[in-house]
């Protein structure tokens, strides 16, 4: 596979939260070859680094992809100075390992914890109505993309860690319920590391496989300068796996916590 | 069309552009965007005796223009690199440079003795990665061991020595000096400069190894004076580097006296950066009416 760099047109951009931002972007060879799970490596003008934002929706018909992110620091508040008409500089589809997809999964729980929440998008277009999407956020002000996982006939749960919407607590309440209700088939998790190690655990306890995406700083993004490092088990080896190629997603036994 | 070719130590480069080490893998990622053939060389990741598994994350940190990197020497270990790798970068048509590293004398030693059966065209001395405990800088920081190292390696290979210097030094011509005297056949410069980066809101230094090695943008100028110093100090070619992300950036580092740059962290932000810089010093030369681009080499006209 070739790896595609350049410059694409912003179709759209939506502000839907507080400081997050929603952009859909015409690339057709990119919409064209891009897997859940993988990432776009977006370059801030004038910066240094590229920044990865997952892939929250492909639409390879009208050749387009579409993703959310939060203004944290310099580079994505300039990336979020960027309008519906401009360009953007990405480079994509990254990621060498992105969801693996069980078309015969009965039932998958999908939990997405913050501003890990965009990249369980593709995965409930594709499990429709046999997906239970679970999603927690800090505060009723962050919450995003709930109507998006209804509109894919997913069961959708919201938590919020101070009740100001849904659920008051972790995503780990409504996570072991749905699972007592009825066994998931898989378990797909992205957000923050403490949440991906409690989903672990509980998917290691009922013996249920489970997938998770990490995050690591990267520079290229390609897999050639070793800086993403992040320390997993393949083949009883302990091994400096790279998030952005042996990756972003792993499956949660193979992650040294 | 100008003539790009420069010839280092015997060896013909097509182009005075080369990705370096640590920053361009084996080759194979940049490989899926355009073809190897059209670099003038590739620096190899830095390869030890045995495999190395690296520093923990976070391994990089954003400076103002530009970055930290605390990698560690992460790598395959030699016996591997010769077997999986090198055979896929010999067919690539251009000039392979291998980057070596170790924690001892004895450790450079083997591992260029592995490489003396091999057909890579160029053997680049690392003695100057910050990101290692043991060896690494550590050799390249004094003329006496940085000659020692450059002895003993050449007296094991037949292969061009190039030796990578550290600019963490406060005299880096004399250690230019002093590796040419021992035989090495050329000199690569610079390395990267240690630096720190601290997250104020959690107190904690941004890497996990603490302290990494800046590169990029920010040390062009550093690269520029040291390039120039050292190649009115030496009489073997000079290979430049440090912040190169442009044609314009590369004339000016073979103005210095560079015979040819390498490109490392401009490629993060630009991954044809190679490429473009290889166009626009053709355009350079073509719209200067200069035939070669060796007539630029070391051309700055002092003060
Ligand atoms: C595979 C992957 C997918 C991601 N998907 C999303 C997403 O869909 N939406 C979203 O909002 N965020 C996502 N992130 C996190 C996002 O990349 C960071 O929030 C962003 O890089 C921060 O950049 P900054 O300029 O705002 O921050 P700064 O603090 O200025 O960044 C400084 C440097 O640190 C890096 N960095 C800082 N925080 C992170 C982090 N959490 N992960 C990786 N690098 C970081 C930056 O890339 C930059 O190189 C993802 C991260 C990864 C690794
Ligand atoms: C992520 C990273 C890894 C590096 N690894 C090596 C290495 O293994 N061996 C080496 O000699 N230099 C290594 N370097 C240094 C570069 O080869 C180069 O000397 C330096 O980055 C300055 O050039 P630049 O500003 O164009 O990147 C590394 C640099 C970076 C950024
Ligand atoms: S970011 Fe370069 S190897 Fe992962």
């Amino acid at each position: 596979m070739r790896y595609t760099q350049g410059e694409y047109r912003i179709l759209n951009k939506t502000a839907i939260a507080k400081q997050i931002y929603d952009y859909t972007v015409l690339c057709p060879d990119i919409a064209r070859i891009a897997q859940p799970g993988q990432f776009v490596h977006l370059l801030p003008k004038g910066f240094p680094l590229r920044r990865p934002i997952s892939i929250c929706d492909i639409d390879a018909e009208k050749g387009t992809l579409r993703f959310v992110f939060e203004v944290r620091g310099e580079g994505t508040a300039e990336l979020a100075r960027l309008n519906a008409g401009d360009m953007i500089d990405m480079l994509a589809p990254v990621g060498g390992r992105g969801f693996k997809i069980n078309e015969n999964a009965k039932r998958v729980i999908l939990v997405g914890g913050g501003i890990g929440t965009p990249p369980m998008l593709p995965l409930a277009k594709i499990y429709g109505e046999r997906a239970v999407a679970i999603s927690g956020f800090r505060c009723s002000s962050m919450v995003i993309l709930q109507d998006d996982f209804k509109e894919m006939g997913a069961k959708t749960i919201l938590c919020t860690n101070d009740g100001s919407m849904g659920i008051k607590g972790f995503v780990t309440i409504p996570l072991i319920e749905e699972i007592e209700a009825e066994k998931p088939d898989i378990i797909f998790a992205c957000g923050p590391r403490p949440m991906l190690k409690a989903v672990a655990e509980i998917a290691m306890e009922n013996d249920i496989e489970c997938q998770v995406s990490l995050e690591e700083r990267m520079g290229c993004g390609v897999g050639a300068c070793l800086v993403c490092s992040c320390k997993a088990i393949r083949n009883g080896q302990e091994i400096h796996a790279h998030v952005c190629q042996d990756g972003p997603v792993f499956n949660a036994k193979e992650v040294i916590w | 069309m100008a003539d790009l070719s420069v010839n280092i130590a015997g060896v013909e480069f097509k182009n005075p552009v080369i990705p370096a080490s640590g920053t361009f893998g084996y080759g194979r990622e940049y490989g899926r965007f355009y073809p190897l053939s059209k670099l003038g060389g590739i620096a190899t990741k830095g390869t030890t005796l045995e495999s190395r598994l690296g520093n923990l994350a976070p391994r990089i940190a954003e400076t103002p223009s530009g970055i930290l990197n605390s990698v560690g020497l992460q790598n395959p270990g030699i016996d591997k690199f010769i077997r999986v790798e090198l055979p896929n970068l010999m067919k690539q048509e251009t000039v392979i440079i291998v980057n070596i590293a170790g924690s001892t004398v004895e450790e450079y030693i083997e591992v260029a003795k592995k490489l003396e059966e091999t057909d890579a065209h160029m053997i680049e001395l690392n003695i100057s990665c910050p990101n290692v405990k043991e060896g690494g800088v550590a050799f390249g920081v004094s003329c006496d061991s940085a000659a020692g190292i450059t002895a003993a390696v050449r007296k094991v290979t037949k292969k061009p020595l190039i030796v990578k210097l550290s600019p963490n030094v406060t005299d880096i011509a004399g250690i230019a000096k002093a590796v040419e005297a021992e035989g090495a056949d050329a000199v690569s410069l610079i390395n990267t400069l240690l630096g720190m980066r601290i997250d104020i809101r959690t107190g904690r230094p941004v890497l996990r190894n603490n302290v990494g090695g800046l590169s990029g943008k920010a040390v062009f100028p550093v690269a520029v004076r040291m390039v120039w110093q050292v190649a009115n100090a030496v009489k073997i070619p000079v290979i430049g580097m440090g912040g190169v992300a442009t044609a314009n950036d590369a004339i000016e580092l073979m103005m210095a006296g560079a015979t040819a740059v390498q490109v490392g962290t401009a490629m993060f932000a630009n991954p044809f950066a190679p490429i473009e810089i290889i166009d626009g010093i053709n355009e350079y030369l073509d719209k200067n009416g200069i035939s070669s681009v060796r007539e630029i080499i070391g051309s700055v006209k002092s003060w």
